[in-house]
């Protein structure tokens, strides 16, 4: 078993089966009071940018468009994390009555779950919940439903997006921003996306009340957090934790005694060396003293035993493939990236090479057009920088 | 009509003829062929009124419609990092010594297709693989040799079958 220093909650994955009185009580209150509580209780996105879901909803309920939509995002492809599957299969009402709340407050009447590929096989328990939630709407008289996109094996289309481009039958090629989806998303509508932990926190919000919520955390980052760790761990799997832990705290919770590195944040995340493990808090950027690093919940432990260029290889491979090749920087950037690397390593080029490296991955986080070609450079840098020896070596 | 009109017209009177349903058309092709072959794209054009360009395009982007012919049982390991660490490699090894293939190959029977795939989302039950919609966690090569002699014996497909641990 590991060790219990930080706190185990039980907010998301409690099953609760009121989930009709709830929708119910929650339903009858006025719109601008329900935005107020998400607003008050702190909650940011789960999905990785970490946009304040209240404004979000308050902008959707504000922009004018023939319809609006309600969608959820379960494209979960950041290598290590499988939160949002395990959500959907415990407690997948919490997810479907948030979506609820949301129709009801910018006047939607449809709603999608975009679920990966990979997850097809959570199809038909989905749609038997889906089935039971629609009757529960014909019962309170509410007109909305919500269907399944089923997404075909590519990363770039948890991207918002290109998510919408997708669903409406194109490659998944993000967009431009402005206009966001608040205001242009899904068929050029006004779209609220949130991630899938995102609206299940919601239930719970307007189930206890927002202060509830709000006690948990540390300032910018408020409520639980659900985390998926795996790696060099004797207790990989899901976790519901406060935010504002520092990495050491984590590590002493869930590592096997021998943690060199905790990558924070999948393979779009920074990588934490030992030495700084104490320092490091898990957390939206904000005032908080000291680093603070924000992700979806994955949370990767690597051991003294590990190659971290084998580690850094990896992520490059990916990039490289899932990168959607419509920009410039991003396309050719990380192709760059992955050469250079194996270049220093067979000794083709001299270390010093590292540092036009690093010169190009910053300079994909300005010039790319969207979050994947932009936030290369975190684990890039965070590894190239802490790890120099096991790069050249 | 042949079996590939009928195919695609009736996944179009499911899903409608809009923009909006060219993926599902074309996963729902995948379901039952496991590969888009040219005849069935253009069929897939004809029926929703776009251009097969259009159609290749979009087909092309996703790693899961597949343009080429596929096996009976498409298998596809994860190669991302947790996978790798937990011995992907010796999963693969496996997997080519009992399916007589190399990665990125069909066996000569049709039945099985060996492809690398990223992240399952399994990521705490490494090495993971899915095979067609099933996902088998915790492999091992005793395992995977189990999972591959009952496939090559049972010649029923089961699909979208949670696995239990
Ligand atoms: C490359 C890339 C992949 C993404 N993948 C996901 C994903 O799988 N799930 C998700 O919820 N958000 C993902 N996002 C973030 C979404 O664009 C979006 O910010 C999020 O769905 C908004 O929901 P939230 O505010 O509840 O977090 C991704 C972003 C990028 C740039
Ligand atoms: S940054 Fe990469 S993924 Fe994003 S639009 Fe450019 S090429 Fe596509
Ligand atoms: S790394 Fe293999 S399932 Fe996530």
């Amino acid at each position: 078993m590991s060790k219990k220093n930080l706190k185990r909650l039980d907010l998301i994955f409690k099953n609760e089966n009121d989930g009709e009185v709830i929708l119910v009580k929650t339903m009858a209150r006025p719109t601008h009071d329900l935005i107020n509580d998400l607003i008050i209780s702190g909650l940011k996105g789960r999905g990785g940018a970490g946009y304040p879901t209240g404004l979000k909803w308050k902008l959707a309920s504000e922009a004018e468009g023939d319809m609006k939509y309600v969608i959820c995002n379960a494209d979960e492809g950041e290598p290590g994390t499988f939160k949002d599957r395990e959500i959907l299969t415990q407690v997948p009402h919490k997810v479907l009555i948030g979506m609820a709340v949301c129709a009801k407050i910018i006047g939607a009447h449809e709603g999608y779950i975009y679920l990966r590929g990979e997850y097809k096989f959570l199809l038909p328990s989905l749609n038997e919940m889906i089935d039971d939630f629609h009757v529960l709407m014909n019962k309170i008289g509410f007109d909305f439903r919500v269907k399944i996109f089923l997404g075909s094996g590519a990363y770039i289309c948890g991207e918002e997006s290109a998510l919408f481009e997708s669903m409406e039958g194109y490659r998944g090629e993000p967009r431009n921003k402005p206009p966001y989806p608040t205001n242009s998303g899904y068929r050029k509508m006004p779209t609220v996306i949130n991630n899938v932990e995102t609206l299940a926190h919601t239930y719970s919000i307007f189930k206890y009340g927002p202060e509830k919520f709000k006690d948990l955390g540390v300032q910018d980052s408020r409520g639980s957090k659900v985390f998926s760790v795996s790696g060099d761990t004797p207790n990989p799997g899901i976790y519901e934790l406060e935010f504002g832990m520092s990495v050491k705290k984590f590590v002493d919770d869930f590592g096997d005694g021998d943690a060199k590195a905790v990558q924070v944040g999948g393979a779009s995340g920074f990588c934490v060396p030992r030495k700084k493990f104490d320092k490091t808090k898990i957390g939206y950027q904000g005032k908080l003293t000291g680093v603070s690093l924000p992700t979806g919940g994955s949370m990767m432990i690597f051991n003294s035993s590990r190659s971290m260029y084998n580690v850094l290889h990896n992520y490059l491979d990916f990039f490289v493939e899932e990168s959607c090749g419509q920009c410039t920087p991003c396309r050719v950037g990380t192709q760059q990236l992955l050469l250079g690397i194996e270049a220093v390593k067979k000794g083709e080029r001299s270390s010093e090479y590292l540092d036009r490296l690093l010169g190009l991955a910053e300079n994909m986080r300005v010039t790319a057009k969207c979050g994947l070609g932009q936030s290369v450079a975190n684990s890039f840098s965070s590894i190239v920088e802490n790890f120099k020896e096991e790069m050249i070596y | 009509m042949t079996e590939m009109k009928n195919l695609v017209k009736s996944l179009a009177d499911n899903y409608g003829r809009y923009h909006e349903s060219l993926l599902p058309i074309l996963q729902g092709v995948v379901e039952k062929k496991r590969f888009l072959s040219e005849e069935a794209m253009v069929e897939v054009a004809r029926e929703i009124d776009i251009s097969a360009a259009h159609v290749f395009g979009t087909a092309s982007f996703y790693s899961f419609l597949n343009t080429s012919p596929m096996g009976e049982y498409v298998v596809r390991v994860c190669k991302t990092i947790t996978c790798m660490m937990h011995g992907k490699n010796l999963i693969i090894q496996e997997l080519e010594k009992q399916l007589k293939i190399k990665l990125g190959e069909t066996s000569h029977d049709g039945k099985f297709t060996l492809l690398e795939t990223n992240c399952l989302g399994q990521c705490h039950k490494g090495p993971a693989m899915l095979i067609n919609d099933t996902p088998y966690t915790n492999l091992t090569p005793d395992k995977v040799r189990d999972i591959i002699q009952s496939l090559k014996q049972n010649d029923l497909v089961s699909n979208a079958a949670t696995q239990v641990n």
